[in-house]
């Protein structure tokens, strides 16, 4: 198999899984969707921090990064960087700065959503 | 009127006769649909490589891709739709993310633009940002500490 | 002394009020179940042609108003109170529905048991002779009740197995002091009973022991056979609360299974996906004003115990980790020979 088809497999593989961890949570603790949201971001800046995350990504690829794990796994591996590169301030700024592009865009692309559409009602 | 139950025995009661949630269905729904939106992010992310962009590059541009995706299935009415099949498979990636950031913006429009769609964009997606950027500041100083 | 009052939470009618007209209106969803032909109308758009979704509830308000008391052949400026409410904040359905309708205005807050509680009051006016006709009426909007209590309706979640389905729509009844119809001979009002639920996805649950603790009481009360009326209906307990409300009722001797039913469980049909049924303040509203009544006035049905029932929670007390505080209204409307002539 080429590698990108492996890189598929994979994608589907760890980001079906940790999909699927999220869903059997909801199910049997009854956590509302937005407790899990920041239980798997936390969880996600935990693990990369220390050093059990890099090895998923390393595997599923987007699988492990798509997750909201993998936006802990940028911010955490973003703040590191940063105080690599500029000591305790990096701390601050390594986190935002990994992960500006996707909050910036989900923030205005909702913006721009929310004035040229309506909410409508489920059947 | 005689009540049979003390509270906990109720709560143990109702827990018992109430239906549980179809763990096994909802969690292989989760797994194909979680699964695949991370596909499509892996095609990207493969395509921006393909193109010589640099791994962290071809990241950030993957992110923004999928939100963009996120947000507008959301306006067109299909993520809604697609969350009550799939549950945690699509709110885990971060289309999820961004359809819980676009649904309060469009709902809360009818309260205005500044404390509207301004103020209520977060009302879900907030906690996420609050507790993932706070831990990172955290695990940064720390690993600042044992640097040094 | 006090001459209606039976027992502690019963008081009967001496001259009972007739309910002279009833009306409803629902939305899309209401408008495809196994009731529709029943309601007055059903709208084809949830918004109704408003901005907003509680714009749109407060039209459902102020239309079915409207058509009751038309119904009842009066003038709006014949009808002496109004008593509504409904699951908006400060009930705004009711305040802005009715703000243009020039009726002396009480405004009651029963969570899904308002209906129960604006016709026990409105009894209570006219057989104390407070009032020649008095209109009670409630309302709710899926949309609306989402947005307050739940998510926004684009979020993409899944709802569990025992969740229920605010129903879009709104009831009104007008009581008289003379005419002829079905009459409200009693009421029997629910006192705050907490079994500690605190799953607000699970109201049902929460809500079966304040319905059993009324009806229970109702029949203590007032000495009546358990098989008196033709139906005992509670308002939105949904499948899980009325077994356990079955099951409650014959633990204290009252076996009332065959003729125990609930709007949660008529308005909607299995296959619209509403998982354990209705809920909201015009679940039991419109199932009575459109279907009970017509049921009562074509001879269907010749007395009924209405038990609309509320789960008196808020966001904030479910943020708060509170347990569920529950409350049901009994209503009993009964057929009476050559109607309510003194």
């Amino acid at each position: 198999m080429s590698h990108t088809v492996i890189s598929y497999v994979n994608a589907f593989l760890v980001g079906g899984l940790i999909c699927a961890i999220g869903q059997i949570l909801i199910d049997k603790t009854k956590l509302t969707a937005a407790r899990i949201l920041v239980l798997f971001v936390s969880l996600g800046v935990i693990l990369t921090a220390l050093g059990l995350y890099q090895g998923i990504v390393d595997v599923g690829g987007a699988g492990a990064t798509i997750p909201l794990t993998g936006f802990g796994y940028s911010l955490a591996k973003g703040a590191f960087n940063d105080v690599d590169k500029y000591g305790l301030l990096g701390a601050l700024t390594g986190g935002i700065r990994a992960t500006a592009a996707g909050v910036a865009a989900a923030v205005f692309f909702s913006y721009l959503a929310a004035v040229a559409f309506k909410p409508k009602a489920k059947s | 009127m005689q009540q049979v139950f003390t509270k906990d025995e109720y709560r143990k009661y109702v827990d018992k006769i109430s239906p549980n949630s179809k763990t096994a269905r909802n969690a292989s729904r989760a797994y194909v649909v979680g699964g695949l939106i991370c596909v499509i992010g892996q095609f990207f992310l493969n395509s921006f490589r393909q193109m010589g962009l640099d791994q962290d590059i071809s990241a950030s541009l993957t992110s923004v891709v999928m939100v963009f995706l996120g947000v507008t299935f959301t306006a067109l009415d299909l993520y809604d739709g697609l969350g009550k099949f799939a549950g945690a498979g699509s709110i885990v990636p971060i289309t999820g993310f961004a359809n819980s950031i676009a649904s309060p913006a469009i709902e809360y429009k009818s309260e205005g633009y500044v404390l509207g769609i301004g103020a209520r964009m977060f009302i879900i997606a907030g906690p996420v940002l609050v507790y993932g950027i706070s831990i990172s500041i955290i695990m940064g100083i720390i690993h600042y500490l044992l640097r040094s | 002394m006090l001459e209606k009052k039976v027992g502690k939470l019963t008081s009967r009618m001496q001259k009972p009020p007739v309910i002279a007209s009833a009306a409803s209106i629902v939305g899309p969803k209401e408008g495809k179940g196994p009731l529709a032909g029943y309601f007055d109308q059903a709208v084809d758009d949830d918004l109704w042609g408003e901005k907003s979704w509680e714009k749109a509830e407060a039209k459902f308000m102020r239309e079915v108003l409207a058509k009751a008391v038309s119904k009842a052949s009066l003038a709006m400026g014949a009808v002496d109170y109004a008593i509504a409410g409904d699951l908006m904040n400060q009930c705004i359905a009711a305040s802005f529905g009715l703000r243009e309708s020039n009726i002396p205005f009480f405004c009651v807050f029963g969570a899904c048991s308002t209906m129960g509680e604006a016709m026990s009051l409105g009894s209570i006016l006219i057989d104390g002779g407070f009032a020649a006709n008095v209109a009670c009426l409630t309302s709710s909007h899926f949309c609306s009740a989402e947005k307050q209590f739940r998510f926004p309706l684009e979020l993409g979640s899944q709802r569990p197995p025992t969740s229920q389905w605010t129903v879009t729509g709104a009831g009104c009844v007008v009581l008289s002091a003379e005419g002829s119809g079905p009459c409200i001979t009693g009421i029997t009002t629910g006192k705050i009973v907490d079994l500690g639920i605190k799953d607000q996805n699970n109201m049902g649950a929460a809500m079966a022991p304040a319905a059993a603790d009324t009806i229970y009481a109702h029949f203590e009360d007032t000495g009546l056979p358990h098989d008196y009326y033709d139906m005992v209906v509670t308002g939105d307990l949904g499948e899980i609360g009325h077994e356990i409300l079955d099951d409650m009722l014959s633990t204290n001797g009252i076996r009332i299974g065959s003729i125990l039913k609930d709007c949660g469980m008529m308005i909607f049909d299995k296959k619209q996906d509403v998982h354990a049924g209705a809920s909201g303040c015009g679940c039991s509203a419109t199932v009575f004003a459109g279907y009970l009544f017509d049921c009562l006035k074509k001879g269907k049905l010749q007395r009924i115990l209405f038990v609309p029932t509320g789960a008196l929670l808020s966001p904030t007390s479910v943020q708060q980790g509170e347990t569920i505080p529950c409350i049901a209204h009994a209503v009993a409307i009964e057929n009476m020979i050559g109607g309510n002539q003194q």
